[in-house]
């Protein structure tokens, strides 16, 4: 009872970080919101850059899991310090004294529709990168036409824009987009694929490769200039504006589908329990580690540990590496205090 | 008439539905590497004709792309190839200078 371990989200960070627990001897408690596990990643289709089924690691996962405490369909009602421990409630009515907490608490998708120069919500064929992910995974969507000539990407939507709040690059939506690009021709071969870019960050193990690979045998178009306006022509497709940057002229074109390429911002449901448990937040809103080097898995408290993209936009192998240091920073915390 | 001094601008714009890129697309089949710039402009700074006629690669490449004429451009070429050493995804540009003048013939 004294080593309770509360892990606080139950996405491919909370789920390898009980994983690693439960082999370390311990029985973590697992609370995830949603009723099934899995997080943004069970939304997705393929993975970037080796195009791994992101089912190759939920499924496996949520077996490995079976075997803790977990919650599903439960949210963290509030969050108390105690002298040596914290006192968890969950909205189903039970108590939980915990000797370590670990937030496992994630992003939120970026709300495409704050930016209403692009058309989200508003015009017929204009989609997010997650609203793509679900059809690739089987989901209808009206949204995107049976036989498009040309589909756009927009790169940074909610990324690196102060105006919107996030003044952060979250990191994986340029080779997110490179990847739905590539899908996209693979569905659409006689399709025209633009992506809309500022810089194209490819900061990964095969990330450039694979942008390579868009250029060279995939003929996506890249176009160095952030979308400044999306407008729909009588016919229903949809006009692009951008400045061709590199040739220093504005540019037009016509499109049958727009995908959004949402970034990551802070999961603003967590602001409340952070300040409950007394946390530091960051002024991008997510948790802030104690040190952003080598304390990015420790909060300003004794006992609070975090893993994942609730301190900062991460990659899915970041992640689950995070998750699985985090299991030995717990461990060594409950042995030595 | 009286001429007033007012003309109607011609619109800069690019307009990707109306270009004609029949010679990219060629040079595409023929060089598929061309396709792997990234304009990132290195070509341009060590090219021995630029500082005085203006020729660029990167240009060459992306006026091909937007369908425009290079051949003025071109013209200043000296077939020096120094863009081909340092060219960081290996693109042997003199070669495509040489492909391109070919789609011309």
């Amino acid at each position: 009872m004294k080593d309770n371990i509360v892990i606080i989200g139950g996405g491919v960070a909370g789920m390898e970080a009980a994983k690693q627990l439960l082999s370390l001897g311990y029985t973590p408690i697992l609370v995830e919101r949603n009723s099934q596990l899995g997080g943004h990643v069970a939304g997705w289709y393929r993975l970037f850059p080796d195009m791994t089924p992101a089912k190759d690691i939920i499924v496996p996962l949520r077996l490995d899991v079976a075997r803790a405490n977990v919650f599903t369909g439960t949210r963290v009602q509030s969050i108390t310090p105690e002298r040596e421990s914290y006192t968890i409630v969950l909205d189903n009515g039970i108590s939980i004294e915990a000797r370590a907490v670990v937030f496992a608490t994630g992003f939120s998708l970026f709300d495409a529709s704050k930016k209403e120069e692009y058309g989200y919500g508003v015009y017929d064929h204009v989609i997010t990168n997650s609203d793509l992910e679900a059809w690739f995974c089987g989901k209808e969507d009206k949204r995107i036409p049976s036989d498009p000539k040309a589909v756009g990407f927009v790169h940074c939507v909610g990324s690196r824009d102060l105006k919107a709040g996030n003044s952060q690059c979250s990191k994986v939506c340029c080779t997110t987009a490179i990847k739905q690009a590539i899908e996209m021709k693979e569905k659409f071969p006689d399709a025209e694929i633009y992506c809309f870019y500022m810089d194209l960050r490819l900061f990964g193990k095969k990330y450039e490769d694979f942008y390579i690979n868009a250029q060279r045998n995939f003929g996506v178009h890249f176009i160095r200039g952030r979308v400044s306006e999306v407008g729909e022509t009588i016919d229903g497709r949809l006009q692009v504006k951008a400045e061709d940057t590199l040739s220093g002229k504005p540019l037009k074109v016509q499109l049958d589908s727009l995908v959004l390429m949402s970034g990551m911002s802070c999961n603003e449901g967590v602001r409340n329990l952070a300040r409950q448990a007394r946390l530091d937040v960051d002024d991008d809103g997510f948790l802030k580690s104690s040190n952003n080097i080598y304390g990015i898995l420790n909060s300003n408290r004794k006992g609070v540990f975090y893993a994942g993209a609730c301190t900062g936009t991460k990659t899915v192998p970041e992640t689950l590496a995070e998750a699985r240091a985090v299991a030995v920073e717990v461990h060594n915390y409950l042995k030595n205090g | 008439m009286a001429d007033f001094g007012f003309r109607l601008s011609k619109s800069s714009t690019i307009d990707l539905d109306k270009i004609d890129t029949s010679v990219y697309d060629r040079l595409c089949k023929t060089d598929p590497d061309v396709k792997t710039c990234m304009a990132c402009g290195s070509c341009s700074a060590t090219c021995t004709a630029a500082p005085f006629s203006g020729m660029s690669m990167r240009k060459v490449i992306l006026a091909l792309q937007r369908g425009q004429d290079v051949r003025p451009m071109l013209s200043k070429c000296m077939l020096c190839g120094k863009c081909i050493m340092v060219c960081p995804r290996g693109i042997n540009t003199r070669h495509i200078i040489l492909s391109i003048c070919r789609q011309y013939d």
